[in-house]
Parts: C-alpha cells; structure tokens; sequence
C-alpha cells in the first residue's frame, strides 16, 4: 500500500476556529452535535457570547470536567455540561419559543447536505434502517436568524455535500445562511452560493468541481486560513 | 385538608389502564422520573402509547418500557437515542408505531394541550417529510404547518421538591418537559427527593403550581441511570 496525497484542506477543530471568528460580541447561538461543540473554544476572548442549549439552559457553560459531572445538568447532546454566572434553566416550550419566536442570533448545524438555496438535510438519511430521530434541527433551523453550517466539503465517499437539490429527506427550506467546510467558506445568497473564501492551495476550479453545485467566487474573495490547532 | 402525597409508587401509579396514553418527562437522564417509569413495568400494562422526548438507555427508563413490550406507539423527537438501536429495522422493537416530532413542535404541542389550545401555525417541518398530510396555510406571507395539541391519560414527572399542595420546584436542566407535561394529562403523577412543608416552597420559584398535580411520591434517591452499575 502506498500512501496518497496528503487531503488537502483544515481539521475539523479549524472549521469550528473559522466559524468561531464570525460569531459577534453579544451574540446568542445554539450548537448542535458534532464539529458545532467545538466553535466555543475559539471564540475571541473579548467577545461575549450566550449559548442556548435546547433543553433549557441560556449562559451554558464548558462541558464538565471528569468527576465533577452534575447530571441533572446536560447539554442538548445529554453531557454534562456547566452554567457561567447569569445562566438560567426554563422549561422546553420557553427554550423553543426563543428558537421558534427569533430569538436566536446564530444557530450552527451539521448537514448531511445543502442545496444551492439553502435547503437543508441533517436529519434522515433515508435508508430506511436506522430510525429517523429529529431532535430540535427543524426548529432551529427555521427559527435561528442565520444558520450556520459546519461540515466536510464531500461525503466520506467523496460525493458532494452541497449540490443544485437535496435528496435526502429536508429538515427545513431556503433556511442556510453561510457553509463552513474544510476546504471554503460559503455563503447563501438569494442569486446562489458565493465563495467568500477558499484554501489557497486549491484553485476555484478545484473547488467547483469537489461541490454539485454553481459557485461564485466573491469579490471580497480571501485566502481560508485558519491557526494550527490540536 | 388537600394532601396529594402518597405512600409508594404502587399507590402513585394505581389505576392506569392498558391502553393509556401516557407522557413522560426527562431529556437524557435528566429530570426522568424513572423509579415511577420502572414502577409501571410491573403493572404489566400493555397497548400503551408513550410521549417523552427520546430513548437514552435501551434496558433504562422509558427504553425499558418499550423493550418490556408494554408500548404500542411511540410519540419522540429523538426515539433513537446515541448508542441505541432501538426501532431499527430489524429490531424486536421495529414494529412498534413511530411518530416523530420536532422537538420544539412536541413541546408545544404538549404545552397547548395543557393550555387548552387544539392546535396552532409553526413554521417548522414545513416542506419536510414530517409536515406530510397536515394543513398549512401563509400568515403574511410565511407558510406554516396546523399541529395539534397533545394531551394524555397520564403524565409522569420528575421534580426535585414538593408540597402536599402538589407545587413543584425543579432542579437545573431536569425541568425540561416537566411542567409542560403536568399540565396536559387528566392523572399527574409525581416523584420528587424530598416532600417539605406548606410555605417552605419559595412561591417565586415554583415553576409547577399545584394545580396541575395529582399525586406526589417521595423517592429520596432516585435511579439515575449513572448511578447504576
């Protein structure tokens, strides 16, 4: 066996440092599961933010450490998590009221795939084997005001993950706003998917061709670059 | 004089009926109230139909409750749990009815229940799969979805205190469905570490006033499903 090219484009903790670097000083935002958990860590130091966690914690805090887990206090992945001073607890139909109602300034979600206008399939991966299980994807993606996307440019079998239109069962319509991968940073647009960056080692072209949909390349277009992380 | 605590959980979950809809807080392990979750199992109870926002442990909780047999339909945000292969085709579990819910949507469609509302517009689920077959309608230009209310024969809570008035406090993340669900069921059913006296409850914190309680069981430490081998 001989080795291939090295991948080209970031770790996961970097797409979550790249993501972290848009998410404003006063900023209310709610993870999902996955490479979202990680955004926090990245955040600058300056910027105060407010996680929303979907089972009734605002003001969450860093996961707990080993040994001092308090499991009447878990995050919407069911781990043991933290309140920061100023958190507060409230019940399920007031957690998704403040999703639902808007009150969300940023929610980050995975996706299994994203269409040119931004609909979006995280939730079934429609094989009719294992059992679709939603959770709260489908309210925050219709209620957050900007969903915010981090994933793999391609599926595992290289396959695009963002494409004209999904096939995959949609979890919520024309509800993306901008898509983080390891290779770009993509945003939505009402005249389609605009490149504000990409990794400098992979032409446009290259880009064009690893996603299966049209992309245009921004005028503000920039390097992605992103820290060494580990 | 108004005393809704009773002695044990055999007494707190008498009269349930085979058939029964029957809700069940919690999400994770937290706030699940399983010792009255475990404590039906051996009312050998069969053609329920269960509520509760997921399945965390397959042999734990509302898992061990569809496992035993003793459930027909499922209503759940998140049925498969992390780990679990509950429902999966193949499963002994697999025929049991499914109905999946966005989580907020459950929510209100449980809290409207309680609220005494039939149903409501949310524009979640519109154009998926799970808006399939329902009503919908624009609102200013805004398409929505017509989800009904959710109410049950049963609702079974976990709360950290109470009183014999049926108030409840709860504690931390372990609110979650609790207060929605002890609003929407005819028999609310509670167990809770510790039943205090009238007026030591701070009424500032009383997230479920009495009102909506039916009966209290004190079960001083809980089954978790950490604490367990």
């Amino acid at each position: 066996m001989t080795a291939g090219p090295q991948k080209k484009g970031m770790a996961r903790p970097q797409i979550a440092w790249r993501a972290a670097q848009d998410i404003p000083d006063g900023a209310i935002v709610n993870l999902g599961i996955g490479m979202p958990l990680g955004i926090p860590n990245y955040i600058p130091a300056e910027r105060e933010v407010i996680l929303h966690s979907e089972n009734g914690l605002l003001g969450m805090g860093p996961p707990a450490k080993e040994g001092e887990e308090d499991w009447e206090l878990v995050n919407a992945g069911t781990l043991a998590t933290t309140l920061l001073p100023g958190g507060s607890y409230f019940h399920h139909a007031d957690s998704f009221a403040m999703i639902r109602g808007g009150h969300i300034d940023i929610c980050a979600l995975g996706a299994f795939q994203i269409a040119a206008n931004g609909d979006l399939a995280n939730w079934n991966l429609g094989d009719g084997v294992r059992t679709p299980t939603v959770g709260g994807a489908m309210d925050l993606a219709v209620g957050a005001k900007r969903v915010f996307i981090l994933t793999d440019h391609n599926a595992r079998d290289g396959g695009a993950k963002i494409v004209e239109e999904c096939t995959l069962p949609l979890t919520g319509l024309t509800c993306v706003d901008r898509i983080y991968t390891d290779l770009a940073v993509i945003e939505v647009t009402a005249t389609g998917l605009v490149v504000l960056e990409h990794i400098e080692d992979m032409s446009f072209e290259e880009l064009q061709d690893k996603t299966g949909a049209e992309l245009q390349q921004s005028a503000d277009w920039k390097p992605l670059e992103s820290p060494d992380l580990d | 004089m108004i005393n809704k605590q009773v002695s044990n959980l055999t007494v707190a979950l008498a009269e349930i009926e085979n058939g029964a809809t029957v809700m069940a807080g919690g999400f994770g392990d937290a706030g699940s109230p399983n010792d009255l979750i475990h404590g039906l199992l051996e009312c050998q109870l069969k053609g329920l139909t269960l509520i509760g926002n997921g399945v965390v442990a397959e042999d734990f909780g509302q898992g061990r409750l569809i496992t035993a047999g003793c459930v027909d339909k499922y209503i759940a945000s998140f049925p498969r749990g992390p780990g679990t292969t509950i429902f999966d085709a193949g499963t002994p579990t697999a025929h049991i009815e499914l109905e999946v819910v966005p989580q907020g949507t459950l929510a209100e469609r449980i809290r409207a229940g309680g609220a005494g509302i039939p149903g409501f517009y949310t524009g979640t689920a519109f154009g998926t799969p799970l808006a399939a077959g329902k009503e919908t309608r624009q609102i200013d230009g805004k398409d929505y979805v017509l989800e009904q209310a959710i109410t049950a024969d049963v609702a079974l809570i976990m709360a950290k205190h109470a009183d014999r008035w049926g108030n409840l406090v709860y504690s931390k993340s372990g609110r979650n469905f609790n207060p929605i669900m002890a609003m929407g069921a005819k028999l609310t059913i509670v167990q809770v570490e510790e039943i205090v006296e009238l007026g030591e409850l701070d009424p500032e914190t009383i997230t479920t006033p009495g009102i909506f309680v039916d009966r209290v069981v004190e079960v001083e430490n809980p089954t978790t499903l950490y604490g367990e081998p």
